[in-house]
């Protein structure tokens, strides 16, 4: 009997200390902010809200884009925590479907970003566009030069005998950038994308399991060991090319882009959703948004947002880029790369 | 005359209960807890369940997955027996060293050896001549390079303190030294033989980066596709009913691997005294076999080395330097040094978990309870502490997330929660590696301890645990490896301000330009070197606890 009393005691204490954290007095110490792997700032940027709200932001990354939706939505009746950054619109339309997000878009928006809002239904009251960057086939300049070939332009040209085996791309069942080219080919061709892809295999695409792979073993670019002058990867590589004298040996074919945009939103649940909000603002004010580029090789959506140097000369992104709408993508992901998969790697 | 009967103390119970008391409730905490959730969630959603699993495409992911893991650990074992009786029965300079070296591949990050291996064996590479590049052996090789040193270090531990006057007798009866080594040295080993084949049976049947990268997306496993079903497709469905159907698999294994132990349990006896000589001409061939082995596996780690002397500077340490920094263009959070320091903080924390756990479950796995029963209890709960090793890190990994959320158990984003999951993975390799040792001492040898008045704490000290120690020394260094190098638990749980080394070199390879990449390989090798000398230094350790025998 001695010992039941205080551990009923205990117990007691425990229930009311639960009981009482619901209702929060005042604004948190903390917020929890998830991403996904790429999340990066520069040191000092996320104080920046700190000092302006006396709360300090922990950051928790949460695997790929795919994986940080659907952490998410396993995780629904006990959220991960207050904010979510990185979901993309390949994956929007599952996060607003079940349901982990709460209304909120920042209202800092005006018209020059409205582009990038999503549908109604679809996200457009739930995630606020940070940042995007376009997938494209990269060339290799030199390789093209000194083999005296002209440079592919448009995805048909992919299939013209004279670049067979030049072409390499990331799988679209493994890789983000890889099905981002998918998605771009599945805009472009409509039903007609598996005999597109059936000629691309014919003309000898080689598929590699993720983006490194591809890029660093079988593409012949001057950081790369291989020897195929053609790559799925993003708009934003070729800068990290240009050499000290200024030369510039890659650059991205801005015929063949999908554009991947990525949102943010207040998390489902949270017990601030008021200050969840300022962080999403805070996110698309020009202190991150200005930080962006540099540390996660995307470009800022907020008009207002200056661009480190360099990135206007080498970084182009497409003006119509192929679009395919989060809703289809979200309705089709798994047949697509069922098919794409049956196709490109039997 | 009838034997000594000695009475079972309270003490030697509180023993048992304590050594398989523990390890089952941190199992059940941190393996089967987050596993039972994951499955639980698949199997209330509506949809087919019988029809998943014969899909063809799931019939041909189970039979790539057997036959890669099957045949993998086959290998491992024929390449690894000369290797592990020329570093652990024989005695030269630089054998510590070579030591060392054996376990770097089983450290290094599979993202980088895959790429290393593409580097090889694509057309136009060295090894492209081979035409291996996107094929089923390129998988093979990948794998036995990555496992090699599992069979080297478990059987060599054993190896090691086995008795050699046994083998001498023979020889000196007249008997060849094939005819030795078949009937009295292989039956001996047999059950750390079995031991390391099981555990390598296990890596390989969940290995995921390598079989992605060097199979080129054409051969996946049920990892592969169980990962696919949860990350992108969310369908917990169908990925719970592959976890079910690779629990069962490994199950299978399980048993069969404890019914191959079992059988050679007569012949077990280790000696004192380290059973190691000086090479004789009768060596030759494993000396050979080794060698050739020895530069193969070398082979991939050079290209690795060289490329990491490259960089856009031309040849030379530019990329060891950028280390300090945060790379081209602020490629990560912190800098490389201290992303070694958390992962050297992290293993270590692991390797403790797991070697305080693994001995306390070995010390009750070692006692031979005298009903069928309780043999059978013990047999059961042998099986269970090797599960994890055989489950997909992506069931366990959301499992974490779905289960481990509400208090006592809110760890979910608990830093605590990396060590644990890299010492679940390294706890199975403690277990095997120590337990056929004291699995082999003379009972009579604690009986007549018992006898002489020693309290079971002391029988403990004295008979268990100084036998125990150069294989628990062996095992840690082991550990620690595991926990260095693991990747897939690691980057599922690792928080962004204290990554680890595997993590950042992840990070960098997946950016373009060219240091970035050229400074994830000089990360992985400064990996591997901090490993190699890790074991040296534990080697060091274990030639100074043989005076206390």
């Amino acid at each position: 009997m001695q010992k039941i009393i205080p551990v009923a005691l205990a117990a007691t204490l425990l229930l009311a200390g639960c009981a009482s954290a619901p209702t929060p007095e005042g604004p948190p110490s903390k917020l929890v902010l998830v991403t996904h792997d790429s999340f990066n700032l520069s040191e000092g940027t996320l104080a920046q809200f700190t000092e302006q709200t006396g709360i300090e932001v922990e950051v928790q990354a949460a695997g790929d884009a795919g994986e940080l939706v659907n952490k998410l939505v396993l995780t629904k009746g006990s959220p991960l925590g207050d904010v979510v950054f990185g979901i993309d619109n390949t994956f929007a339309s599952r996060a607003v479907n079940e349901g982990v997000l709460e209304d909120y878009v920042s209202g800092d928006l005006t018209d020059a970003e409205s582009q990038y809002l999503l549908p109604a239904d679809q996200g457009g009251e739930q995630l606020t566009p940070i940042d995007n960057g376009d997938v494209c086939i990269n060339v290799d300049h030199e390789w093209f030069a000194s083999a005296g070939l002209e440079e592919p332009v448009t995805l048909d040209d992919l299939l013209k005998p004279e670049y067979k085996n030049l072409l390499v791309a990331p799988a679209a069942n493994s890789s983000s950038p890889g099905l981002a080219f998918l998605l771009a080919t599945i805009a472009a061709k409509g039903d007609g994308w598996q005999d597109y892809w059936q000629a691309l295999v014919d003309n000898g695409v080689k598929i590699d399991a993720g983006w490194s792979d591809a890029y660093y073993v079988d593409f012949s670019g001057p950081s790369s060991e291989g020897d195929r002058p053609l790559v799925v990867s993003y708009a934003s590589s070729p800068p990290f090319e240009v050499q000290e004298d200024g030369t510039v040996p890659t650059g991205a074919l801005l015929d063949t882009c999908f554009r991947q945009t990525e949102y943010a939103g207040v998390i489902a649940g949270t017990k601030y959703p008021k200050e969840a909000g300022q962080l999403v603002d805070f996110l698309f004010s020009t202190v991150v948004q200005n930080d962006i580029p540099e540390n996660m090789y995307v470009f800022p959506v907020n008009a207002a947002a200056t661009l480190p140097e360099g990135w206007s000369d080498y970084a182009k992104i497409a003006d119509d880029p192929f679009v395919v709408s989060p809703a289809e993508i979200d309705a089709n992901r798994e047949q697509w790369l069922t098919e794409w998969a049956a196709i490109a790697t039997p | 005359m009838t034997p000594v009967r000695v009475r079972r103390r309270p003490g030697s119970i509180l023993w048992m209960a304590l050594g398989v008391g523990v390890p089952l409730a941190f199992l059940a905490v941190f393996f089967a807890l987050p596993v039972a959730g994951m499955l639980g969630r698949g199997l209330i959603a509506d949809g087919p369940f019988i029809e998943v699993l014969l899909r063809p495409r799931t019939l041909r992911l189970i039979g790539l997955t057997l036959a890669q893991a099957a045949i993998a650990s086959v290998v491992c074992v024929l390449v690894g027996l000369p290797i592990a009786h020329v570093l652990y029965r024989l005695r030269f300079r630089g054998r510590g060293v070579m030591r060392a070296l054996v376990i770097v591949p089983f450290v290094l990050p599979t993202v980088v050896v895959g790429v290393a291996f593409r580097t090889l064996l694509r057309e136009g590479g060295i090894l492209g001549f081979l035409g291996l590049d996107a094929t089923f052996p390129a998988i093979l090789l990948a794998l036995v390079f990555f496992n090699i040193a599992v069979v080297v270090r478990t059987v060599g531990g054993t190896w090691e303190g086995m008795d050699r006057r046994q083998e001498d007798a023979a020889r000196v009866l007249g008997a060849s030294p094939r005819r030795v080594f078949l009937t009295i040295t292989v039956p001996r080993l047999a059950p750390s033989i079995v031991a390391a084949a099981s555990i390598v049976f296990l890596f390989c049947s969940t290995a995921f980066g390598v079989v992605l990268v060097l199979g080129g997306t054409r051969f996946g496993t049920i990892e592969t596709e169980i990962w696919l079903l949860t990350t992108q497709f969310l369908d917990l469905r169908a990925a719970s009913v592959l976890s079910i159907a690779q629990l069962v698999v490994v199950t299978a294994l399980l048993l069969v691997a404890a019914r191959a132990r079992g059988r050679s349990t007569a012949q077990r006896r280790v000696g004192a005294v380290l059973s190691a000589r000086a090479p004789r001409r009768g060596d030759m061939l494993p000396i050979l076999a080794t060698a050739v082995t020895a530069l193969l596996l070398a082979l991939p780690i050079v290209a690795l080395l060289l490329r990491s002397l490259q960089s856009s500077e031309g040849w030379g340490l530019h990329n060891y330097i950028a280390l300090g920094t945060t790379g081209a263009r602020n490629a990560l959070a912190v800098t490389v040094w201290e992303a070694l320091g958390n992962s050297l903080t992290i293993a270590i924390l692991a390797t403790v978990i797991a070697v305080f756990i693994g001995l306390l479950a070995c010390l009750a796995l070692s006692r031979t309870p005298r009903t069928a029963r309780g043999r059978r209890a013990l047999e059961f709960f042998d099986g269970a502490l090797m599960l994890p090793l055989g489950v997909s890190a992506v069931t366990v990994g959301f499992g974490f997330l779905i289960t481990l959320n509400q208090p006592p158990l809110d760890l979910r984003s608990s830093f605590i929660l990396v060590p644990v999951a890299q010492a679940l993975v390294a706890l199975p390799l403690v277990v095997r590696t120590v337990l056929p040792v004291l699995r082999g001492i003379d009972p009579r040898l604690r009986e007549s301890a018992a006898v002489l008045g020693s309290a079971p704490w002391r029988v403990l000290r004295d008979v268990d645990l100084a036998i125990a120690a150069r294989p628990v020394l062996a095992a840690s260094g082991l550990a620690f490896a595991v926990a260095l190098g693991e990747f897939g638990a690691t980057t599922f749980l690792s928080r962004p301000d204290r990554p680890t080394l595997p993590v950042v070199i992840y990070r960098l390879i997946g950016l373009p330009g060219g240091d970035n990449f050229g400074m994830a390989i000089a990360a992985a090798v400064v990996l591997a070197a901090v490993t190699v000398l890790v074991i040296a230094l534990v080697e060091r350790l274990r030639v100074g606890t043989i005076g206390a025998f």
